[in-house]
């Protein structure tokens, strides 16, 4: 269906794609698996004509082609499902999905026309979507549903998947790969692209690796496991179970209780939650998105308002503190949200390195800044945490999204912690950054900081935490120790609330 | 880029020559694209002038002459362009907390009149002038200060846009003052015995030191403000609060989760911005009226906005950028005496400036200056896909 023969794509001072060749046969999963950065996305916006190749050619159904945009990689029947969804969320699911495909009639639109395609479609790849709904009040597992009718209304039959798994709950992804695999049945083909290796072996066919803009190996699933893919994604042997030693908690440090608080929108997605959090362990919450996690995190930490409840830390009543005066207690915050919360984007990695510090006496004298200070303490850090960066006043942008969490987990892991909250501290990072982060978050349980760590990632909490917490609309469904929890049991207590017995 | 002989090509080779000496002989590579905008204006500007006629030569000649002629040219030019550093920084400091002031014509107006006010109390002819001036121009900076706050306040406490909310204090500032200087009956601030719409002239004691005695008069004002340019410069780059105005203005959400206290800097920055524009204010009433009388500061506010614009909100630049400004306003006079070309065709050329800073792919593109950063003016483009 399609072939790329030898693209080599430079950026300014990178080679992003070095010679990289690939084929995709008809009705097959093609897993693209490589750490970020190591040209996935690159040569897949070539493929789908957001780039042009420096050179190498890309065949469509055996024809030669060369994409001027991405209009014509639609023609050409291809779809790419963007890891950030396009879509309208005032819009209906039928009106983003004729949006710039519109089916009219005159000057009108015709919805009903498109309803019923739509319809057919849902029917046939076992793709439950209402036309009508309103996209924003959507789950995120359908909003992806969504656009993959919306590639497949263009009659795309070469789709290209960008990391679509990483923002579903397990229980989604499990759907997600029941739809891939009726897709694939019925003659489409795939790529897919990934740093899961679960997943990986899970639905592919056949993998392709990349590391560092080239193509490192290729296997079929049955002859890969998890370990040879990770070593081949990394160059390295990787160690997948953290070591750590048992905990030695010791006196609570955190303590919630019957904490209440509210969403954007004014919904209370916190709802008398309890959870308390002793020194030298690490807390687990694991649960779907949107049970309230991040309200959780950010009124502990003083960036949204209790409507009820307290919270407590280092013995003091912390409730509705500003996020300041709780960092000075000494709780740092890694937050869900990097290029949100975590960096100013513009800033040098210097400054973001001082973000919560630069008032302190050490880096400003009588209301004036100490930049010298400033920079000397960044390049030890930049050591200390490994940052790869051509020096501390490169401006935090243009690096890599791990080496940007690793600038944001140098700040906040600097300082007298007592207390620290992470969460999502790995979303999207590589292996490496991954064991990196995960190494430094279990030397500080060593030294005696409480933990409360929040993840989406199931295997992250299972092998980070010493007890862990079952989040489920808003409370706190159950607490169990990490060395008796297994994945079903807690799958389970994530999806419906309880364990399937009385309790 | 094909190698045909193009008059185009030509032009375009010509403007590769300038931009080579303005970055290898003078380095002035964050305001090319400002340079460039006023040469390209004064050409198209060319342009129009033989249009009607008017041999442009003739006429930019003229207006040279206007500008920078003679001594009193000079010191006019420069008298003119003063007040507009004050609003130009209206504008630049709140720019920076990523706020977008553009009540500056109303903060003038509130705080010249402050300043009117105190300078006329009847107290004011028995102080010094070394306490009489320092007074009336806090009082005008107090004013500005405050008419900028409310906005600030506003904003922080019912999320108002500050856009919206200061094109309103200017109407109501504006009327306000309109009202309280025509009204005879009754009699508010209205100097009764002066022909024009004005308030009562300010103590003798109040008014500042003249430098010449030009037209406008040139006056010890051109100082305090030049002054207020360094000293903003180096708070925005060298101290911590400059540090909170800056993250605030590039990333709110993340300054609130590094503990800076968001709302505080907002009203800050509001209301310091509106003390510049009361300062200039003040210095105006001060130095050159010696009343207030609020047509003079017409359209003060709105020029600051394309200063501040053309100078890309560095407060140091904002001064010569304001005195590009004030001198082809002051200039223009001489260009219609003598070829016969109205005032209005410098304002042409200032819109003009002010659309290729803008709209810089067009001065990028003729003067092939690459992008070093993004045009703080510019709207948000979408993000592509990488």
């Amino acid at each position: 269906m399609l072939e790329v023969q030898g693209i080599t794509k430079t950026f300014p001072g990178v080679v992003a794609n070095d010679g990289i060749s690939l084929t995709l046969n008809q009705g097959e999963i093609h897993c693209l698996l490589g750490e970020n950065g190591a040209g996935k996305s690159t040569l897949m916006n070539m493929v789908f004509g957001l780039y042009r190749p420096d050179s190498g050619t890309i065949r469509v159904r055996g024809e030669q082609v060369s994409f001027q945009d991405s209009g014509e990689a639609i023609a050409q029947g291809i779809g790419m499902v963007h890891q950030h969804f396009q879509l309208i969320p005032v819009f209906t699911v039928a009106e983003n999905i004729i949006l710039g495909n519109e089916t009219t009639k005159g000057a009108f639109l015709d919805l009903d026309t498109a309803r019923r395609r739509i319809d057919a479609l849902a029917e046939r790849y076992g793709l439950a979507v209402d036309p009508d709904a309103i996209v924003g009040d959507l789950s995120v597992g359908e909003q992806q549903r969504v656009e993959l009718v919306k590639a497949l209304f263009r009659d795309a039959d070469i789709l290209i998947l960008d990391e679509p798994t990483a923002v579903l709950t397990p229980g989604e992804v499990d759907d997600f790969f029941g739809v891939v695999e009726s897709l694939t049945d019925q003659g489409k083909s795939i790529i897919f692209i990934t740093h899961k290796l679960r997943e990986v072996l899970a639905v592919a066919d056949r993998i392709t690796v990349l590391r560092a803009g080239r193509v490192v190996g290729t296997a079929t699933a049955e002859g890969a496991t998890q370990q040879s893919l990770a070593n081949l994604m990394v160059g390295r042997d990787v160690v997948f179970r953290v070591d750590k030693a048992e905990a030695d908690p010791g006196a609570p440090v955190i303590r919630v209780q019957g904490l209440r608080s509210q969403d954007d929108r004014g919904v209370e997605t916190v709802a008398g939650l309890d959870v308390e959090v002793r020194a030298g362990e690490i807390f687990g919450i694991a649960g779907v998105e949107g049970n309230g996690q991040r309200e959780l995190v950010e009124t502990i930490c003083g960036m949204r308002p209790a409507t009820g409840g307290r919270v407590e830390m280092l013995g003091t009543q912390t409730t509705d503190w500003s996020p300041r005066r709780i960092n000075e207690l000494g709780v740092a915050h890694v937050p869900e949200n990097r290029s949100k919360h975590g960096v100013v984007a513009q800033y040098t990695i210097a400054d973001n390195l001082v973000l919560n510090r630069y008032h302190h006496r050490e880096f400003s004298r009588r209301g004036v800044r100490n930049t010298a200070a400033v920079n000397t303490e960044a390049r030890d850090l930049v050591q200390q945490f490994d940052i790869r960066t051509p020096g501390v006043d490169a401006i935090i942008d243009t690096l890599s999204g791990g080496n940007q969490q690793k600038v944001i987990v140098a700040r906040e892991l600097t300082g007298n912690l007592k207390a620290l909250i992470v969460a999502q501290p790995t979303r999207g990072l590589d292996v490496g950054s991954i064991e990196f982060i995960h190494r430094k978050i279990i030397e500080l349980r060593d030294r005696g900081v409480a933990v409360l760590l929040v993840s989406a990632e199931l295997d992250e909490i299972l092998s980070l935490s010493d007890r862990i917490g079952v989040l489920y609309r808003g409370r706190l469904a159950g607490t169990v120790d990490a060395a008796d929890a297994t994945r079903e049991e807690l799958g389970l207590l994530m999806a419906t609330g309880t364990t399937g017995g009385k309790s | 880029m094909n190698g045909a002989r193009s008059p185009n090509a030509g032009i375009s080779r010509a403007a590769g020559q300038v931009h080579r000496l303005l970055t290898e002989a003078w380095r002035l590579q964050p305001l090319y694209v400002s340079l460039y905008a006023i040469l390209l204006s004064f050409v198209v500007g060319g342009v129009l002038i033989s249009i009607i006629g008017v041999n442009p030569f003739a006429a930019y000649w003229a207006l040279s002459r206007g500008m920078v002629g003679g001594g009193d040219e000079i010191a006019g030019s420069v008298a003119r362009s003063v007040p507009f550093i004050g609003s130009a920084l209206a504008l630049a400091f709140a720019f920076r907390a990523g706020l977008f002031n553009i009540g500056a014509e109303g903060q003038l107006l509130a705080g010249g009149v402050t300043a009117a006010y105190v300078g006329a109390l009847s107290w004011m002819s028995d102080l010094p002038g070394i306490a009489a001036i320092p007074l009336i121009l806090i009082a005008g900076t107090l004013g500005g200060a405050i008419w900028g706050g409310i906005p600030g306040v506003l904003r922080t406490k019912t999320g108002a846009h500050e856009v919206i909310s200061t094109i309103m204090l200017n109407s109501l500032v504006l009327f306000g003052v309109r009202w309280m200087v025509n009204s005879r009956d009754p009699v508010v601030l209205r100097d009764t015995e002066s022909t024009v719409p004005r308030t009562d002239p300010i103590s003798d004691t109040a008014v500042l030191p003249e430098l010449a005695a030009s037209q406008p008069v040139l006056h010890v004002g051109l100082f305090a403000l030049l002054g207020v340019c360094f000293v903003v410069a180096f708070v925005l780059n060298r101290t911590t609060f400059g540090f909170e105005v800056g993250t605030v203005g590039l990333n709110p959400h993340a300054s609130h989760y590094a503990g800076i206290n968001v709302n505080r800097v907002i009203v800050i920055a509001m209301a310091a911005s509106g003390a510049f524009a009361g300062l200039a204010a003040a210095s105006e009433v001060s130095g050159t009226n010696g009343a207030f009388q609020p047509g003079t500061f017409f359209l003060m506010g709105f020029d600051g906005i394309a200063i501040a614009l053309l100078a890309r909100t560095n407060p140091v630049a904002i001064i010569a950028a304001a005195l590009v400004w004030g001198s082809m306003l002051s200039g223009a006079p001489l260009m219609q005496q003598e070829a016969d070309v109205s005032i209005d065709v410098v304002r042409i050329i200032q819109a003009l400036v002010l659309l290729f800073v803008a709209a810089d792919a067009i001065v990028r593109y003729l003067f092939r200056v690459r992008e070093s950063a993004q045009s703080p003016f510019q709207a948000t483009s979408i993000e592509g896909a990488v």
